[in-house]
């Protein structure tokens, strides 16, 4: 007992005196080691570096600077807890942990403690829905709008017909893996297509019975729910058994650099959904490259810029970053609260104009935040890998999600979340 | 000088069987229950109660469960992630088919679920021994984290398969979910962590323990002499996983409020409670609450150091971090391996003879 | 032919080649445990660390590149050069040799006698250090390995096969690189065989496997046995590296194999080598043809349990494994 309180003396030291600066403060809860962590630093860094650009190259939002904490995860539920207590006292604005798992736990507890939880393309789903889930953001779009884009697609290249088709779902056999099951259930009623369903457990080395199966079955299209070293092997296999890669399609969480490289040539083709620009041809990098690398002030190694999850960071802070701002338009006061953050976002609009002003033409949709709606307008494009350019390049345009689908089973779930928790719906 | 029977007169049998027998070893515990009851729940905030106390007092009770599987009975157990799943996923069906109940009654159902899962994968321990029992407890790891993700009605039939605790109270102060107050989880899991080791204490002095440790020493020979290997083992099994089931019914209503049972409850959960049990040493109460300590501040130490003190990358800090505990583990059994409680031990020893070491 | 049996056959096959990679993994664990009775935690994350090596050699990068810039604010990235395949491997079998020894000199030595399960514990502790200590040399993120392996399904083989069944068969799939494993494989067994069967230092082995004290009081040095069975131990997890990196990049799962040793090990006896040989076959065989015949009817990805499963059925009957020592109890 005493070796424990002798430890906790020494802990207390190291962890005192939280600042009350006049800054604000963007925790990153990011995961640099461990299983995810190829997937892990690239979103990190995209982040971080948003965050260094405004503040090197405008002084801050609204004059005052920003300051990102980062805590290391490890895609780890617990160790998500303690950077969430650690990093809370710092006067945090707003949190995105990448992960699903930290994610759920966190709902309620940032909830309760005002703070708001920003989950783009990941998370709970069913979160978007603001008159249950007052704290928590899913903009621009979900797993379900996800799985309906891919599907969407699909009609595309079949002539709005998908009758008779056979479509297999390869999984992540985690919350993660399973939140587009039941979408695609619906889609396949509304379309008349087959869907198989094809879990991988975790971490997904060793996938040969899944893909002998679709060799078997001959799936017309796999869509793909990884993480991980599961995508990695999944495209490698695909490839060993000849499966046209251009009817494979991965949700935005299986379309990095990472998961295609290590299959070299073989991966060319692969389609992934994304809702963000892909490559660095966006007039804002220019000014990344100006007055965040040429000072040494990248985040992590550097070596992310323009990567598919590193854009998906940098949209994310951009995101971010205009939410404050408009926060600090609402509260009339540079200093916001978290509080004041949340409300920014609930009443933030995108427009094209104001993504062109910010050098990212198109990198996303334009959009606005309701209190009924928090997951923004759920469209998104199909990427295409280029093995030998080593590039992802747009298929086709941002469109929407089929939204007459997704609507009643996001109203469903969380209204079940609503009756289990006691909570009153919101915005009426 | 303090710390000495000397004058310390015993003039019963219940005397001299105590569990604290020297009287300035009573006094010290009496004087950490006082803090741990009269003073911590006053100053405690958020980050103390859930980045250390609270996941240190649960990872003890497991560690304490295992102890007496692995330390006292000799079973060497890898199924302690899955066994915890049981206890959270029994504690969630309990707590949201019969609201009207109070949680510490589920929580104690839980450990009592966990306990029956416990002994029918214990079983096989009456053929199999050594490190092959260990590898075949994995078998109830894989299969029991398999079956939670696989039935639906375990998770209520949700979208992803996440359980979520929903509120409930005690005395009408809510204990589970979001608006607990640090002071009401802490006081909740410690009124379990005082129990489970004063029970757990007092089942390892009496004849159970010693038919444990028979076991444990030799099954064959204590075979010989009387004891009963059947009922041994699967009594261990039984008690063991029922306080394991209890702490994974903590860690997943009070601590983390969610879990994904792959994520929460995997491999790495049996293998972290494993290296507590060891680090802290096996056959030891107090060794289960020194390995918890070790296994859970460690960590959020090397990183207070490494990123917080020093201001270094978060990445390369927690690649240190593994160096540094694997180093300290390797070094702690070079040097002791009976673990820290051995370590404790001898500082008593020394105690108990200074100043006048002869 | 009806398809569904061909479709039987192949599964059947492909287990056995899973089942080969399988082997390759717990080999490292057996060489270990027979020699000094130490249960090798961190056989997996030595297979990591052997594979990283490996890459980092291959592609000339400057070991602890990070920690240096980050103490020195260098920017230290890579050495002007690339080194080819086969000189590469032998490097990387250096340096796990030098791993042997060092792991011997500071470790082992100095846990002579505890009990298994302390060494045990010694391992993951060892474990722990080498999963830091890797990232830290080479850095966490993806590399693609790089060997001239071929990878994908042989076409011949599905040419040659394609008319057995119906027109909903194609062939039977096999991978190309799963037949170069079970080659290493067989050479790799063979080579050991030899090896402990007709050279001093195997027969030395051999005697220390036997029994520690006698093989002392015959003048076997004991610590250099330690490193000859360490450096074994860490080639076979650099063959294993390779293999299993080949499929999914070198990466931090690549340390979580030897999860799927561990069944193998169970069922074929963690003292002998043909044991995690035909272990791993019956256990690759066993759990695809499960997921192939079961899988579907309970919701599919049973092969992590069914494999634990399968390996206590058979321990139930057999406490030994099928290969290992009997258990003679005395008191």
């Amino acid at each position: 007992m005493k070796f424990r309180l002798t430890k906790l003396a020494v802990l207390a030291f190291l962890t005192a005196a939280p600042a009350m600066a006049s800054e604000l403060v963007f925790p990153s809860l990011s995961y640099r080691t461990g299983p995810y962590a190829a997937g892990g630093i690239p979103y990190a860094d995209g982040y971080a570096d948003y965050f260094t650009l405004l503040n090197e190259r405008d002084g801050g939002i609204g004059g005052v600077k920003t300051k990102i904490i980062e805590c290391e995860t490890g895609y780890n539920t617990e160790k998500g807890v303690e950077c969430y207590e650690a990093t809370k006292g710092e006067g945090a604005l707003v949190y995105n942990p990448l992960s699903t798992g930290i994610t759920y736990q966190l709902i309620p507890k940032v909830t309760a403690d005002g703070i708001p939880l920003y989950t783009p393309g990941y998370g709970r789903t069913s979160a978007a829905n603001g008159k249950v889930f007052s704290n928590v953001f899913n903009f621009p779009a979900n797993y379900w709008n996800a799985a309906s884009l891919a599907v969407n697609h699909l009609l595309d290249i079949n002539g709005d017909d998908l009758q008779g088709k056979k479509v297999a779902l390869l999984y992540h056999n985690s919350a993660y893996g399973k939140e587009p099951i039941r979408t695609l259930e619906e889609l396949a009623k509304k379309h008349g297509f087959d869907l198989t369903l094809l879990p991988v457990d975790h971490p997904g080395q060793e996938q040969k019975s899944q893909w002998l199966q679709i060799r078997r079955e001959r799936p017309d299209y796999v869509l793909m729910w990884g993480w991980g070293v599961m995508n990695q092997v999944a495209i490698q296999e695909a490839a060993n058994i000849r499966f046209p890669m251009e009817n494979f399609i991965g949700v935005w969480w299986s379309g990095g650099e990472p998961d295609v490289l290590p299959a070299g040539d073989a991966a060319n083709g692969y389609k992934a959904v994304t809702f963000q620009g892909v490559g660095s041809e966006y007039p804002v990098f220019e000014d990344v490259q100006e007055y965040v690398v040429d000072k040494g002030l990248a985040a992590g190694a550097g070596d992310n810029i323009g990567t598919a999850l590193y854009n998906r960071g940098f949209y994310a802070a951009m995101l971010m970053a205009e939410s404050a701002r408009n926060a600090q338009d609402i509260a009339g006061n540079v200093e916001i609260t978290p509080a004041n953050m949340r409300d920014g976002m609930e009443a933030l609009t995108i427009t094209e104009v104001r993504m062109t002003e910010l050098g990212m033409p198109n990198f996303g949709p334009a959009f606005s935040v309701t209190c009924e709606n928090h997951g923004g307008p759920g469209t998104g494009a199909i990427q295409q890998w280029d093995a030998s350019a080593q590039t992802w390049s747009l298929i086709s345009d941002f469109g929407p999600s089929d939204m007459e689908i997704i609507q009643p089973l996001i109203d469903a779930d969380s209204n079940a979340y609503a009756a289990e928790n006691n909570i009153e719906l919101r915005c009426n | 000088m303090f710390y000495r029977e000397a004058g310390d007169f015993k003039t019963s049998y219940e005397d001299d069987s105590q569990t604290f027998p020297i009287k300035f070893d009573r006094l010290r515990y009496y004087a950490v229950l006082a803090v741990a009851f009269g003073i911590i729940p006053f100053i405690i905030n958020d980050y103390w109660a859930n980045a250390v106390f609270v996941p240190l007092m649960i990872y003890t009770i497991a560690a304490i469960g295992l102890n007496i599987l692995t330390g006292y009975c000799g079973q060497v157990s890898l199924g302690t992630g899955g066994f915890m799943a049981v206890g959270a996923y029994a504690s969630y069906k309990l707590m949201t088919s019969f609201p009207d109940v109070s949680i510490l009654i589920h929580i104690l159902l839980a450990g009592a679920v966990t306990a029956v899962v416990g002994v029918l994968f214990g079983l096989p321990s009456l053929r199999i021994k050594g490190f092959y029992l260990a590898v075949a407890t994995l078998a109830a790891q894989f299969f029991l984290v398999w079956l939670f993700n696989k039935v639906p009605w375990f998770y209520n039939y949700s979208a992803s398969g996440q359980i979520t605790a929903p509120e409930r109270t005690v005395l009408s102060i809510p204990v589970t979910g979001a608006n607990t107050d640090a002071w009401a989880k802490y006081m909740v899991v410690l009124l379990f962590v005082t129990g489970c080791a004063w029970l757990a204490r007092n089942l390892t002095r009496g004849s159970l323990g010693r038919s444990w440790m028979a076991i444990r020493d030799m099954d064959i020979a204590a075979e010989i002499i009387g004891v009963n290997p059947l009922k041994a083992k699967l009594s261990a099994f039984a008690i063991s996983s029922f306080f394991i089931g209890v702490s994974g019914a903590l860690f997943f209503s009070v601590y983390l409020g969610a879990a994904e049972v792959g994520e929460a409850f995997g491999i790495q959960k049996s293998f972290l409670i494993l290296f507590m049990v060891i680090i802290g040493g096996l056959g030891s109460i107090f060794g289960s609450f020194a390995g918890a300590a070790f296994m859970v501040l460690m960590p959020v130490l090397m990183k207070n150091i490494f990123v917080g003190a020093l201001g270094w990358p978060t990445d390369l800090a927690a690649h240190l971090e593994f160096m540094v505990i694997g180093g300290l583990i390797i070094v702690f059994l070079i040097l002791e391996p009976h673990g820290l409680a051995q370590l404790w031990r001898i500082a008593k020893e020394k105690l108990r003879l200074w100043p006048f070491p002869h | 032919m009806p398809d569904q049996f061909l479709y039987a056959v192949e599964v059947i096959i492909n287990g056995l080649m899973a089942g080969v990679l399988y082997a390759l993994v717990a080999l490292g664990f057996v060489l270990i445990f027979k020699a000094s009775g130490i249960f090798n935690y961190a056989q997996g994350v030595m297979a990591l660390f052997a594979a990283m090596t490996l890459v980092g050699i291959q592609k000339g990068q400057i070991p602890f590149a990070k920690l240096i810039n980050t103490v020195m604010g260098t920017e230290l990235e890579h050495f002007p050069w690339t080194v080819p395949v086969i000189p590469a491997i032998i490097l990387a079998f250096g340096v796990m040799i030098l791993f042997a020894i060092i792991v011997e000199k500071y470790i082992l030595k100095h846990l002579v006698n505890q009990p298994e399960i302390i060494l045990f514990m010694a391992t993951i502790g060892l474990a722990y250090f080498m999963e830091g200590f890797g990232d830290i040399m080479w850095g966490p993120e993806i590399k693609k390995l790089d060997v001239g392996l071929p990878q994908g399904g042989s076409f011949w083989i599905e040419d040659m096969t394609i008319g057995l069944g119906g027109e909903n068969f194609y062939g039977f799939f096999i991978d190309k690189l799963d037949m170069v494993a079970t080659v290493v494989a067989i050479l790799l067994v063979a080579a050991l065989t030899i090896f402990s069967q007709y050279s001093k230092q195997g027969r030395a082995l051999r005697a220390v496997a036997d029994d520690h004290q006698a093989a002392l009081s015959v003048g076997i040095s004991l610590r250099f046995i330690w490193v000859l069975v360490w450096s074994i131990a860490g080639f076979v997890a650099l063959v294993a590296g390779i293999m299993w990196g080949a499929k999914s990049g070198v990466q931090f799962s690549l340390s979580l194999i030897a999860l799927k040793a561990l069944p193998v090990l169970m069922l074929g006896g963690f003292t002998s080598i043909p044991g995690a040989i035909v272990g791993g076959l019956i256990i690759g065989v066993g759990e695809k043809l499960f997921e192939f015949s079961i899988g579907p009817l309970v919701g599919g990805a049973t092969e992590n349990w069914f494999a634990y499963v399968l390996a206590l059925i058979f321990l139930v009957f057999r406490p030994q494994g099928l290969f290992g020592e009997k258990i003679i109890e005395r008191v």
